[in-house]
């Protein structure tokens, strides 16, 4: 017994040393040839996905991509902790204006209900009605006789923001709007609930839910492109004062031709 | 007119046996789920492979060692201060407004929602202290974090020694010392190991505090200082971003196997000691 | 010697007390400012939360943690307690020794597993029995309650089995039954054990955040009914979190400002409410 609660006060003593030794080498050791990128949850995998490929060829770096929102990627990106960080939001907050600003790609935003639900579109009035609840039974748009369920994306999100400066302008969303922080989850709760609406990011869209036109436009990553389809945000990457040469040729890589296809081909829109 | 005490009894039993069979239910459906969806999905390879293709293609090694590493460390620290915490409440002093509002601390502790913990990791250990997204700045977090469960079921467990063991030994002439050690303590050990079993399951399961201390590169940790992914930060991520639903569910029915896999061997090490000291 | 090993125990146990006040000090720090600029009755009593508007009220989240955290005691503490009891005192020891670690195992499954779960079978299920949008205070706090129950069930058990077999052998011998025997002896001497795991319960309900963020809805609107989408306290921190900046992250410190009166008052309601008699 005695030997068991030596053994563990070794291994506290130990696991303290190197807490107190690890404060001062902890920064020592990602220095020289780590990239971390943080930020952004939505564009985190399509940036794992890109590092991925990237190390391919770069055998001599680490690149390590972090979450936490896009919040955490303005501040990690200030403070030092990851040298890009990756933000989507529709406008930087007044703290990022000293970073230097990249945008690697945008995201549309598609309308989405239950695939049971009959209606096919929402004319630009309409959406505005229907998300502040000024139309809140789907019978006024033709549908059954049921209370629309609002599923919204939380207040300062990317994809919320856009939302509301492209479909709300003024207007507020209605208070009986239900929240849901991530693509993923917007989508779980739409799938099932039938009387549900919401809004997620194009390449998200699957057999779960179904997506509707919005002012007569199908919600298509070719009609963002092209300026017909008015929902999608862009996506930064932030860099604080002189890029480091390392910094500077990743950044090059996700901008160049070969890495703009593949975030095509996962559903998001070239910046290009 | 009185119920009789029988009829009382038969009730009672009913009831508790109803919840009891609500609770397993429980635990049956849930587990079932999610090795219903996830372990045909399981392989070799999948255990064995990095994370590739956002996570969509490969395994989840990287994630098995980076869960490893981080309940070894949170543990490795929650385990040792806790049950010393303990030991002070229950053995070491009396009674009194100290120990009341340790405790009370304690209490309120346990109750602090892990994204808390998880921003302040974030400041603390990522930022001041320059750990960076680390296993050792998760593994600091989420010790913090499960440090009351192990307490409060430590300083139980202890307290339910009868006191009659440390009169003996007292009586004897033992130190205060030698008195919690060879008398208290080994009576104690199923009650604390109670406390740090939760604590393995609540490490290993969470996600807000990893996310913003340990961060979750997708490589393999190869020391506490590199940034790790768990298991259940896997599953997170690709459940929330939508990425793929059988390697989410293949992620939590590992993690799963890896929890029992654990407490089955915490449970038997302790069978184990216990029966050798009833032999000695 | 034995001098030192004692100072050493009461710097432990003065640790986790540290770790909360250092906690609390930076999350005062970052919040408090807020809460003085818009005012303390404006904050914790204003119906209105647009923090892009600079509208910071938290009262539908008070009142949703409250309900979804009372929600969840009320059919996780009866429910774990009587598994506890069943398993410590009416079933073989056999079966405890399985089924202990089994309901632990609860413990250790990801709160995004359960929140995915409720969205996918519970809500639904709310839905299109009782009515509702599902995603409300009825569904987050069964969740919740499933939750606790690893932890109120093992810390209870461990409490039951504490008591001494003595207590038991006598009151039987007087003549009682098991029943009386377990309701009037061991139950009045396992007390303080069973509220120490329905505290950490407790606890755990209040500050669980990934299944809540999921499973209520998290609704601004103050909830009528049970069957209504709320928004507790901590989904409005981690919610919000990631994309909150400026005053908007202030303001969401400042909710985490609340929530701790809010565990402090909590917990010094359950003491009381312990140390009275039955």
């Amino acid at each position: 017994m005695t030997t068991m609660i030596r053994t563990k006060a070794t291994v506290s003593f130990f696991v303290l040393a190197i807490a107190i030794s690890g404060s001062g080498s902890g920064c020592a050791r990602k220095s020289e040839n780590t990239i971390t990128l943080a930020g952004s949850t939505a564009f985190q995998p399509f940036a794992e996905k890109l590092a991925e490929q990237y190390l391919e060829t770069h055998t001599d770096v680490r690149v390590n991509v972090q979450g936490g929102g896009s919040a955490v990627g303005v501040q990690a990106a200030l403070a030092g902790s990851a040298q890009i960080g990756m933000a989507d939001l529709l406008t930087l907050p007044e703290e990022a204006k000293t970073l230097t600003p990249t945008v690697v790609a945008r995201d549309g935003i598609a309308l989405v209900v239950h695939p049971k639900n009959a209606l096919a579109e929402l004319s630009a009035t309409q959406a505005r009605s229907v998300f502040t609840g000024e139309i809140n039974n789907w019978k006024d748009l033709g549908g059954a006789d049921a209370p629309i369920r609002i599923i919204s994306r939380e207040e300062g999100s990317g994809t919320r923001r856009s939302f509301q400066e492209l479909v709300l302008g003024d207007s507020k969303l209605s208070p009986n709007a239900l929240f849901q922080n991530s693509n993923g989850t917007i989508r779980e709760a739409v799938a099932s609930n039938p009387d549900a609406i919401g809004y997620l990011s194009i390449g998200l869209v699957n057999d779960r839910v179904k997506s509707i036109s919005y002012a007569g436009v199908v919600a298509s990553n070719e009609n963002v492109k092209n300026g017909t389809y008015p929902l999608a945000r862009p996506i930064f990457l932030l860099t604080k004062g002189e890029q480091s040469p390392m910094v500077r040729e990743f950044i090059d890589f996700v901008m160049a031709d070969a890495s703009q296809r593949v975030l095509e081909k996962e559903g998001l829109i070239p910046a290009k | 007119m009185r119920i009789a005490p029988r009829t009382t009894q038969a009730i009672a039993k009913g009831l508790l046996l109803t919840a009891t069979a609500s609770a397993v239910g429980a635990l049956v459906f849930v587990v079932g789920f999610v090795l219903a969806g996830g372990l045909r999905h399981v392989s070799w390879s999948f255990l064995t492979e990095p994370i590739l293709d956002m996570g969509r293609a490969g395994g989840i090694f990287p994630a098995i060692v980076g869960t490893l590493l981080m309940v070894l460390v949170s543990v490795g620290i929650a385990a040792p201060l806790g049950i010393a915490s303990a030991i002070y409440l229950a053995e070491y002093t009396r009674e009194g407004r100290l120990t009341q509002t340790i405790r009370f601390g304690i209490n309120c502790l346990a109750g602090v929602p892990s994204i808390i913990f998880g921003l302040f990791g974030f400041i603390l250990f990522v930022n001041i202290l320059g750990l960076g997204w680390s296993v050792l700045s998760g593994g600091l977090s989420l010790a913090a974090m499960i440090l009351p469960t192990v307490i409060r079921t430590a300083e139980e467990a202890l307290r339910s020694v009868p006191t009659s063991y440390r009169d003996v030994a007292a009586s004897l002439g033992a130190t205060r010392w030698q008195v919690v050690t060879k008398s208290v303590l080994p009576y104690a050990i199923p009650g604390i190991l109670t406390g740090v079993i939760l604590g393995i399951g609540r490490s290993i399961e969470e996600t807000a505090v990893v996310i913003f201390t340990a961060g979750s590169a997708v490589q393999t940790p190869t020391s506490v200082f590199d940034s790790a992914r768990t298991m259940a930060v896997h599953f997170y991520i690709l459940a929330r971003e939508g990425i793929s639903n059988e390697n989410a569910y293949a992620t939590a029915a590992v993690l799963i196997c890896t929890i029992l896999i654990i407490n089955t061997t915490a449970y038997t090490l302790m069978h184990r000691l216990m029966r050798g000291r009833r032999a000695a | 010697m034995d001098k030192l090993v004692s100072r050493l125990l009461l710097l432990a146990a003065c640790s986790s007390a540290a770790i909360l006040a250092l906690i609390a000090l930076f999350i005062f720090k970052e919040g408090v400012p807020i809460m003085a600029r818009s005012g303390l009755g404006a904050f914790l009593l204003g119906r209105d939360w647009s923090p892009l508007q600079g509208q910071f009220g938290i009262l539908p989240f008070i009142i949703g943690s409250l309900c979804i955290t009372l929600g969840a005691l009320l059919i996780g503490v009866p429910l774990g307690v009587a598994c506890a009891v069943y398993l410590a005192e009416f079933s073989s020891p056999r079966w405890v020794n399985i089924l202990k670690p089994a309901i632990e195992l609860l413990a250790g499954i990801p709160s995004v597993v359960y929140g995915f779960l409720g969205v996918m079978w519970l809500a639904p299920l709310i839905r299109i029995r009782l009515g509702g949008p599902g995603l409300s205070i009825l569904a987050a706090s069964c969740v919740l309650a499933i939750m606790t129950l690893p932890t109120i069930v093992s810390i209870s058990i461990d409490a039951l089995q504490a008591v001494p077999k003595s207590y038991k052998q006598g009151s039987l011998a007087l003549g009682a039954t098991e029943w009386q025997t377990v309701w009037r002896v061991l139950f009045p001497a396992a007390r303080a054990g069973i509220l120490a795991g329905v505290i950490l319960g407790m606890g755990r309900a209040i500050g669980e955040t990934m299944a809540v963020i999921m499973i209520s809805g998290n609704s601004t609107a103050i909830p009528h009914s049970a069957l209504d989408s709320v928004r507790t306290l901590t989904a409005n921190i981690a919610i919000e979190m990631g994309y909150a900046t400026g005053e908007h992250r202030q303001a969401l410190f400042a909710t985490g400002v609340i929530l701790f009166f809010f565990i402090m008052i909590l917990n010094g309601a359950a003491l009381r409410f312990a140390r009275r008699k039955f």
